[in-house]
């Protein structure tokens, strides 16, 4: 009994830590499991029989790779604008005075405050009062503008950490402003924007409450599933969840390598 | 000072600078010959740095104008100044290994073979074989060699250092004394040096500024300076001075005639800034001596009678404080050479000097005695041989 007492006392943090890890990582685990499962019938969600059908299969279910397409298509032109245009403003923000710099360092917050649904509906009402037909362009910019906010903040963040006496040092040694922009500023702020394109990404991919008011008849991934939750949802749209996923995690091994192969080369 | 021709002086003249309201440098005119080791010397705030900052192009002077030679470069951007700076926190580029650091100058001026030239600056500032690795993974003495190379490569007509050996303990700071005024004699460049370090500024310049509240104190040699400092500012900050309060009474027969605390002082004309009015008569520490009585003082010699307070043994001296009758406690350093047996704390003495070690300063009306309190450093005094 004591030694019980004993062995929990000493194991107690690890064993938090691995049930919230568990609890973080157990949906993941069903999405990735569901995506081999042949289901027995449509509304079900039991594990059935192992299959790589679904992933063989991926364009089975109509509409499906069409909606996943249009949401990939619609988070690059999303990602791309609002990363540009966000880093654009973040440099403005943090290397300029200007009138008006501290009302906007604080409006930026806004889009991230609001609730979406009342950003939802508030574009609605803007894109039909101004006569926009409802659909792809309507999607792409309310997309654009909640992702814009996210990239300021992030590359905001970035700049502020760096040294401002780096750009005077290059300007010093004979770099122009816009070498110096090229060989130090941009080196340094570059993980800042490609994390910032990266959350912007991902809030366009699964974004479905503001994309549902503003979509007319066009359909994007999450919409997609949303529809099909009504008459049982294809066991393809787990195959999409998990690569999703794998994608995410190559991606930090990714980094997480790089930086342990610049640690290692030095030794 | 090596080289007799103007061709390549640095000159800034009238130059000031305000924020706003506040001027950071006022009026401020020197010359800094080619080739000639110069320090700026001054408190924290007093401007070096936004000094440096304008003959780098980092910043525009309000007003005044600085030059390079018989050229204007007042309004040059710093890319287009023949310029460089080792700033005060080495600003490193972190993303670049030391070897694209140091080639950093080379490679914007299209010049080519960059690998020769970095690996010969590299051997000069002893960090041959530190090419791939990054600045975060370099020790500060390090990262600072790296910063020097940085800026020498592109051999620069004026080189600013804004106290680049501020960060290092003093073994590894003494080290890079020496090296740098090594490469400075080698590659025959103008140095403009800043620094807190009095004694640093000695050792090493040609040339010394000692800068109070963006003007120039005093300008000259290192021994000049002090021997014969020109304000009761630069007595007390370039090292150590008993400043005691008196009134100058003209001239007479090539002396100074001070009278302080009911006696009479003689001192050279050519040792005094000023001849009538308040002044200050001032001797530095180590010009004292201590005897027992009035009948041990040497002929020729002035002294003042007073009481040991304290004592404290440095090593290659001893520190003491003298309390006069008037109660102004004088710092007398007493070399340790073993001539004389130390003397207790209380004993009566006299401290004696010669008149040619005494000088006379201006003085605030007003103002009383100054003498800064005795240093435990042994470094703060003697070193100006
Ligand atoms: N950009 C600026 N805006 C406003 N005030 C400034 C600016 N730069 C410097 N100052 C002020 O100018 C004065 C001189 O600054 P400077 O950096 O030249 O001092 P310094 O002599 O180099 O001091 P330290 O020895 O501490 O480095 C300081 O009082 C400082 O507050
Ligand atoms: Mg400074």
């Amino acid at each position: 009994m004591h030694r019980i007492r004993r062995w929990v006392a000493d194991h107690w943090v690890l064993a938090i830590g691995l049930m919230v890890l568990l609890y973080l990582f157990l949906p993941i685990a069903v999405v990735a499991g569901l995506s081999f499962n042949r289901p027995s019938s449509r509304l079900s969600y039991d594990f059935n029989e192992f299959t790589t059908e679904n992933w063989t299969n991926l364009c089975g279910p109509a509409d499906l790779c069409a909606a996943v397409g249009r949401s990939a298509w619609i988070g690059l032109l999303a990602t791309v604008a609002a990363t540009m245009l966000g880093t654009l403003m973040a440099f403005a923000l943090a290397r300029h005075r200007f009138r008006g710099r501290a009302a906007t360092n604080l409006l930026i917050f806004l889009p991230m405050a609001t609730p979406e649904l009342v950003m939802g509906t508030s574009l609605l009402a803007l894109f039909t009062s101004a006569g926009l037909q409802l659909g792809f362009v309507t999607i792409l910019i309310a997309h654009i503008m909640f992702c814009v906010s996210f990239v300021v903040v992030t590359v905001k963040a970035r700049l502020a950490g760096m040294d401002a006496r780096l750009e005077e040092a290059a300007m010093d040694l004979y770099a122009t402003p816009a070498q110096t922009f090229r060989r130090v500023t941009l080196p340094l702020v570059l993980p800042g924007i490609v994390a910032a394109a990266l959350l912007a990404f991902s809030l366009s991919f699964d974004d479905f409450i503001i994309t549902n008011f503003n979509s007319g008849n066009t359909v994007t991934f999450p919409m997609y599933v949303w529809g099909a939750n009504q008459r049982g949802i294809p066991p393809q749209v787990n195959v999409v969840g998990t690569a999703m996923f794998a994608v995410a995690l190559l991606l930090v091994l990714a980094t997480n390598v790089r930086g342990r192969r610049r640690g290692a080369r030095v030794a | 000072m090596t080289n007799p021709s103007e061709a390549g002086d640095l000159r800034l003249s009238h130059v000031t600078k305000r924020f706003g309201p506040f001027t950071a440098v006022d009026d401020l005119s020197l010359t800094v010959p080619q080739g000639s080791f110069f320090a700026l010397l001054g408190a924290s705030g007093c401007g070096k740095t936004t000094t440096l900052r304008m003959v780098a192009g980092l910043e525009e002077p309000t007003t005044g104008e600085v030059r390079l030679g018989d050229r204007d470069i007042t309004r040059l951007r710093p890319y287009q100044r023949p310029v460089n700076t080792v700033f005060q926190s080495y600003a490193l580029f972190p993303h670049l290994d030391v070897f694209e650091n140091v080639a950093f100058g080379l490679r914007r001026r299209k010049i080519r073979e960059v690998r020769s030239q970095v690996e010969r600056m590299l051997a000069l500032v002893q960090l041959d074989g530190f090419t791939k690795r990054r600045p975060a993974e370099l020790s500060g003495g390090q990262q600072q060699r790296v910063a020097l190379a940085r800026a020498l490569i592109n051999h620069p007509q004026v080189l600013l250092l804004d106290e680049p050996l501020g960060a290092l303990d003093l073994k590894l700071r003494r080290q890079m004394q020496i090296e740098l005024k090594r490469i400075q004699t080698e590659v025959g460049i103008t140095f403009v040096h800043v620094t807190h370090d009095q004694e640093e500024a000695m050792t090493m310049a040609d040339t010394v500024a000692v800068m109070s509240a963006g003007k120039i104190e005093q300008l000259g040699r290192p021994a000049e300076i002090y021997e014969y400092p020109a304000t009761a500012f630069v007595a007390n900050f370039l090292g150590q001075s008993n400043l005691l309060a008196g009134e100058a009474a003209g001239q007479s027969g090539g002396d100074v005639l001070v009278s302080a605390y009911d006696q009479r002082f003689a001192v050279p004309a050519p040792r005094a800034r000023a001849d009538r009015g308040e002044v200050f008569l001032g001797v530095r520490p180590e010009k004292l001596g201590l005897v027992a009585g009035e009948a041990d003082v040497p002929a020729g010699h002035q002294s003042v009678r007073g009481v040991i307070t304290d004592s404290s043994y440095v090593g290659v001296s001893t520190q003491y404080l003298v309390r006069t009758g008037w109660g102004t406690e004088l710092a007398v350093f007493a070399p340790n050479s073993g001539a004389a047996a130390p003397l207790a704390v209380g004993s009566e003495v006299t401290a004696h000097w010669s008149p040619e070690h005494a000088f006379v300063l201006h003085r605030e009306p007003g103002e009383g005695d100054r003498t800064t309190p005795v240093l435990d450093t042994p470094d703060a005094v003697g070193v100006v041989s």
